[in-house]
């Protein structure tokens, strides 16, 4: 790994580590399919070769955002070139329903139409292009309702997908009114579409029984065959999801790829022949779900120092027209409300709002990035008020021993880390001496405008929902030495695979190139949980080594018998075994393991230990760990166009003992840029009617290249992980996306110096517009 | 007659009798030869997932150009090499730009990186060392990454790009001239019938006789936006003709007061002229779409197409420009301010085409300014876009041409507060302010997706405002993020 950083100054010890010389881990290898990528070799969905007679499926969308469909006319559907089959309700031979958990998705919309684009039908014909172009022939009538689209739509209409939920400690009312002082506000944060770049596709293949192989673009192959198995009818046995890779995935294909792949498999029932479907970028925009997005309104009680004595806020999500996994994503907003923040009386609040939008979903943070970002501009106001450096408010809140209880009853144990990093990174991202200079610059700039701001990250590492934190892997060692690697993780581009594999390949002592990593499989490992929630090398690492262990165990003894040696006297190193004052191959000894008949393969399992959770009481101990880090950014405004630039960004993160630096680096980096995305110019944009008007990357803007400034600084913090996780690493998939907080702080910090007295009204995200908005609000002269 | 298309592709002619003239590139390698390794990540031209490369004789030397192939209309392959991400690695294995790529970590999902891989084959074959960090961000700005953050896209880039080109395309170069030359003909190109058809006439003279025999053809340049109404609009287009052929039409023919760029001129080859005229129209050029786009798109199409918010139009009204439209055997000439009716209306014929766009260079005594606002600098379509030209006599305001993008219906000059400008002092911001004001009734944005319409009637204010402030203290640094006309200040 390239050296891009100075020394975080003085570092805790590093946890003991058993064991001798690692060959494998803490390695910055390249992911596992780099060269096939480099040269397009990677098969995704869409470039598996298509069995003979493969037909295309297209799905028919509502044109109207909420009401009664009152008649669907698919005459001419039927009849257009290359139509072979129509699907509509009545053909699902068992239930009307991809929901994940509540029952109230349909495949396809009956009776009534919550959404605009909402699923009607399918068309299924002999191209892609044939089946797009019948698909649009419909005639549809829809007794249209007034939708609801906002926050505020919703509440007048007091429609919610789940109940309210609210948790906290002590009176939050009774502190804010006895604080010298208080604040409050109402912040919106928009949301945010994943814009992975394969969209979603399947390719569903009928067998014998009925039975269905389907391959699927899906973080979560295991609901997809409950999902399958439910709208065929079938027992789960009978179908099997396959997943090699994902074109990106984000959270966008934890529940959002069943429907697809459910349509496929339906269409491949129907027609007794393999179907494919995949979505134009278009559909995919508005058939499936995004980031939720919120208007949070909060107060907040504190004293001359800054500290909070209370903080009461609520979070009206907008969750679209159905439940999805808005009990989970809102409960992680809750439970990041505190960030890295001691809050002595909290009272949190939420309220699941139902729009006539689509469903929101997961996304990277899975709900917690917006709670912190509601409390970090908090925070800032909270400094704005007091005259002093919102860095130095931040130190006074930090979570430290004796003030480190969250409001959910969780000891925070790694409060040193993260007041370690946030003074290791102030120090090497110079932030004193640069407000200085901004200062300055911004005395004698009159329109262009600088701002700074290092904020922390605290993010939570477990599934909320206990019994998913559990995962399985199947291990193969052949008579040559080549080992055979199965999980129930999937590859989306994390290097979860690569990880796994060094895990494994460290833990049998031979080449990494001897371990093959082979495509994620109901078949193989069933039951997993979704590749989600950051936990995927954690859970996958960890049952992958125990099931390599247990093989390992076996050929031990074997070996050891056999030498008449003891078995701690036999070690895997290099390829090799050592027995006693022996060697010979790893395959070798594989070969005689199989003649003397000992099992060389295992089903290896892992649930996360000490975690629990009681929602009812909003108490517990919900994560294993925290993964924790910190962000410096600063940038440049235009306060007379609201344009803007980052012009430097320096993070420390920590992933304990990294598994992997190279890749962990690149989930820090890619996990920066996309936050910075969604807090600068991605802007979801629907009209009344719900109709979303930014539906294509021509409207729709994640970074490019140049948003990423030249003077980039990442670095690890060299720590470990208090719990036993695998190899002592930390999991790093999502923690690094919330870094960006800092980024739409400094946004603010600049726009504050037009008129340091007054508080920057700036919501999320900062658009040029939003930037401009709120530079002619400081200024005193409001835009309509 | 040619009745076939012919292309290069792995150093053997193709030659194709039959296809849709909708078809595109990208169907061409992902249905019919099965190279999958190109893949469809948006369908519009945005995303670069898509991005192949294509050799084409460009003043007689093999030019290596980046275009989306999920627009891209196969017939425009005509005469080029086309080259996809599975023909860059050899028998000594992989490309430096993709033994880069792996080094540095450049990819984590994958399904961007064949684009992007392509995009920095482009750029490696093309551009001048040094390659600087800037260059290599310009060619990377129409693919989209979602997972690495393209730091280590960019350090891969710079890498392999360190050196001269030195692969298999470099050693064979002569041999590829040589092929591709041997392509080229002089005949007029026609593939289907009198109902179906793809045209690519060689002349302009049978262009014109064939558009207006078929009025209601479409006429290709780049299908940069007729691209979009095959993959999303799902239009038949059943009758193309392409001007890509046309000789005459990809001249730029530079005069002492004027350069005339002929409709079919890519914007890629603009780019140098117009920043020569004038650097705001560089900055303009750099951040008009990505690469791809401007190598296929062109002047005169983004100006016939009248997009409101087509970013050349409002800087060429400002500078003055003329049209000349063709019908049959009638040319005529209109001012670039009349050409725009309404929204997507032009005045232009059945079956008349605009030939050559002539622009007019700022003279002595005249300060040129243009600003593109936009959610992202990179590759976006502008919220608002001003251009602004004043006459000076020394420090006062003899005449101004104030034009804009996406205030209204069409491009259109701000004639309100041009005459309020005029006799304005350029050392009393108070005299400017009857000019700012008269903008708020020249124009009655409309609010969309992009911005409202409260943002965009201040913004068109406030360019104004910073046009004439450069112009009047003659320095950009403190009035600009982006797009400075000079070097950053020492503090920076």
């Amino acid at each position: 790994m390239e050296e891009r950083h100075g020394g975080p100054g003085p570092l805790p010890a590093p946890f003991p580590e058993p064991g001798g010389e690692l060959r494998h881990v803490h390695r910055a290898l390249p992911h596992d399919s780099a060269a096939k990528h480099v040269t397009g070799a990677a098969e995704y969905i869409d470039d598996i070769r298509e069995p003979e007679g493969t037909l295309h499926v297209a799905i028919g969308l509502a044109p109207k955002a909420r009401g009664r469909l009152a008649g669907l006319g698919l005459d001419k559907v039927r009849a257009a070139p290359g139509a072979v089959a129509v699907l509509t309700p009545g053909h699902i031979p068992g239930r009307n329903d991809v929901s994940p958990a509540f029952g109230d998705e349909p495949l396809f919309a009956a009776g009534k139409v919550s959404f605009r684009g909402q699923a009607l039908f399918a068309v299924v014909a002999q191209s892609h292009e044939a089946a797009r172009r019948a698909a649009r022939l419909a005639l549809v009538e829809i007794e249209a309702e007034h939708p609801s689209v906002t926050v505020e739509d919703a509440l007048a209409r007091g429609e919610t997908v789940l109940p309210d939920y609210a948790f906290g400690r002590g009176d939050a009312d009774a502190a804010l009114e006895g604080a010298p002082h208080r604040l409050e506000g109402s912040f919106r944060v928009g949301g945010q579409e994943h814009f992975y770049l394969e969209g979603q596709a399947a390719l569903a293949i009928p067998g014998e029984d009925g039975s269905v192989h389907v391959y699927s673009s899906t973080q979560h192959p295991t609901e997809v065959q409950h999902v399958v198995a439910r709208v065929l009818g079938l027992p789960d046995a009978y179908v099997t999801c396959e997943v090699r890779r994902m074109g990106g995935g984000f959270g966008g294909k934890e529940s959002q790829a069943t429907q697809w792949a459910a349509v496929a498999a339906l269409a491949a029932r129907i027609t007794g022949r393999p179907c494919k479907i995949r979505l134009d970028r278009d559909d995919d925009f508005l058939l499936t779900g995004k980031r939720h997005d919120f208007r949070s309104d909060w107060r907040v009680g504190f004293d001359e120092e800054g500290r909070i004595l209370g903080y009461a806020v609520e979070h009206l999500a907008r969750c679209g027209y159905s439940a999805d996994l808005s009990q989970g994503v809102v409960d992680r907003t809750m439970l990041h409300s505190d960030n890295a923040y001691f809050l002595p009386a909290a009272r949190i609040a939420s309220k699941r709002l139902k729009t006539n939008t689509v469903s929101n979903t997961a996304f990277r943070g899975f709900g917690g990035p917006q709670g912190m970002l509601v409390i970090e501009q908090a925070v800032d106001r909270v400094a704005w008020a007091l005259g002093r450096d919102p860095l130095d408010i931040r130190y006074a809140n930090l979570y430290a021993p004796g003030r480190d209880l969250t409001p959910y009853g969780m000891t925070v144990e790694d409060a040193d880390i993260l007041r370690d990093i946030m003074r290791a990174l102030e120090r090497s991202s110079d932030y004193r001496a640069r407000r200085d200079d901004i200062a300055a610059f911004n005395g004698r700039s009159r329109f262009l405008k600088r701002g700074i701001a290092l904020t922390p990250v605290k993010f939570g590492i477990s599934f909320t929902l206990t019994h998913l934190n559990q995962a399985g892997a199947l291990v193969h060692v052949y008579q040559d030495g080549s080992v055979h690697l199965n999980h129930g993780g999937t590859e989306m581009g994390q290097g979860l695979h690569v990880k796994v594999a060094q895990v494994v390949a460290e833990e049998f002592g031979i080449a990494l190139e001897r371990v093959r990593v082979t495509a994620t499989s109901t078949g193989k490992v069933p039951n997993t949980s979704a590749t989600a929630a950051s936990a995927g090398s954690d859970l996958n690492g960890m049952a992958a080594r125990n099931a390599a262990q247990a093989i390992k165990r076996r050929m031990a003894a074997f070996a050891a018998a056999a030498h008449g040696v003891a078995e701690s006297d036999v070690v895997f190193r290099d390829d090799l075994v050592f027995i006693g004052n022996q060697s010979l191959g790893f395959g070798e000894l594989a070969r005689t393991c199989i003649q003397a008949r000992v099992q060389l393969s295992e089903a290896g399992f892992y649930r996360t230990p000490k975690i629990t959770w009681d929602r009812a009481k909003g108490q517990g101990r919900p994560f294993f760990y925290f993964a924790c880090g910190a962000a410096c950014s600063e940038v440049m405004i235009d306060t007379l166009t609201g344009e803007n630039r980052v012009t430097r960004i320096d993070i420390l993160h920590d992933c304990g003992r990294s598994l992997n630096p190279a890749i962990d680096i690149g989930q820090i980096e890619g996990g920066f840029v996309q936050g910075m995305g969604w807090l600068t110019t991605e802007e979801l944009v629907f009209d009344e009617e719900g109709r979303l008007l930014t539906h294509a990357p021509s409207t729709y803007k994640i970074p490019v290249a140049s948003d990423v400034p030249a003077d980039f600084r990442v670095a690890l913090y060299p720590g470990s992980n208090r719990e036993e996780t695998i190899y002592r690493s930390k999991a790093v998939g999502e923690p690094p996306l919330m870094l960006a907080i800092s980024v739409f702080c400094a946004i603010a910090d600049a726009i504050r110096s037009l008129a340091p007295d007054r508080p920057v009204p700036l919501d999320a995200p900062a658009t040029p517009e939003a930037i401009l908005r709120a530079c002619e609000a400081v200024r005193g002269r409001p835009m309509p | 007659m040619r009745q076939s298309i012919r292309f290069l592709r792995h150093g053997r002619v193709v030659e194709l009798f039959d296809f849709h003239p909708r078809a595109t590139a990208l169907d061409y390698l992902r249905l019919r030869e099965r190279s999958l390794g190109t893949k469809e990540g948006c369908a519009e031209g945005d995303c670069g997932a898509c991005t192949v490369v294509l050799g084409r004789l460009r003043e007689d030397r093999l030019a290596y150009e980046s275009v989306n192939a999920c627009i891209h209309l196969l017939g425009q392959i005509d005469g080029a090499e086309l080259i996809t991400v599975e023909d860059l690695a050899g028998s000594d294995g992989l490309h430096p730009v993709q033994r880069a790529m792996v080094a540095h970590h450049g990819s984590q999902c994958g399904f961007c990186t064949p684009g992007i891989v392509m995009s920095l084959f482009a750029l490696y074959q093309t551009a001048e060392r040094p390659v600087s960090r800037e260059a290599v961000k310009d060619a990377l700005a129409g693919n989209l990454c979602r997972c690495t953050g393209y730091r280590p896209i960019v350090d891969a880039a710079l890498e392999a790009c360190a050196e001269a080109p030195r692969d298999a395309f470099a050693e064979r170069r002569t041999e590829g001239t040589e092929a591709v030359s041997a392509l080229a003909d002089q005949a007029d190109l026609f593939i289907g019938s009198d109902a179906r058809f793809f045209a690519a006439p060689a002349r302009e003279g049978s262009l014109a006789a064939l558009y207006d025999e078929h009025p209601d053809a479409t006429l290709v340049a780049g299908c940069t936006d007729v691209g979009l109404w095959v993959t999303k609009a799902l239009a038949e287009l059943d009758k193309v003709i392409w001007l890509g052929r046309v000789r005459g039409l990809d001249l730029v023919e530079e005069g002492a007061d004027a350069i005339a760029f002929g409709a079919a001129v890519p914007l890629s080859r603009a780019y140098a002229a117009l920043s020569a005229t004038a650097p705001d129209l560089g900055e303009l050029m750099r951040r008009f779409g990505g690469a791809q786009i401007r190598a296929a798109g062109t002047v005169g199409g983004n100006i016939a197409n009248g997009s409101p918010i087509g970013d050349l139009a409002p800087a060429l009204m400002a500078l003055g420009a003329e049209l000349e439209l063709r019908k049959g055997e009638r040319i005529r000439t209109i001012s670039l301010d009349d050409f725009f009716l309404a929204y997507r209306k032009q005045d232009r014929e059945p079956g008349e085409f605009v030939r050559r766009v002539v622009v007019r260079k700022p003279q002595l005594g005249e300060a040129f300014r243009c600003f593109k606002v936009s959610k992202r600098f990179d590759e976006d379509i502008s919220a608002v876009m001003g251009a602004f030209q004043l006459t000076l006599d020394r420090r006062r305001v003899l005449g101004a041409r104030l034009a804009y993008g996406g205030m209204a219906g069409v491009p259109k000059r701000a004639g309100k507060a041009e005459a309020a400008l005029t006799g304005a002092s350029l050392e009393d911001p108070a005299s400017w302010e009857p000019a700012l004001a008269a903008l708020g009734r020249d124009f009655t944005p409309l609010s969309d997706q992009r911005a409202s319409a409260a943002y965009r009637g201040l913004v068109a204010r406030n360019l104004l405002f910073k046009a004439l402030t450069e112009v009047a203290h003659g320095d950009s640094r403190a009035t600009r993020i982006a797009g400075r006309r000079e070097k950053p200040l020492a503090a920076e």
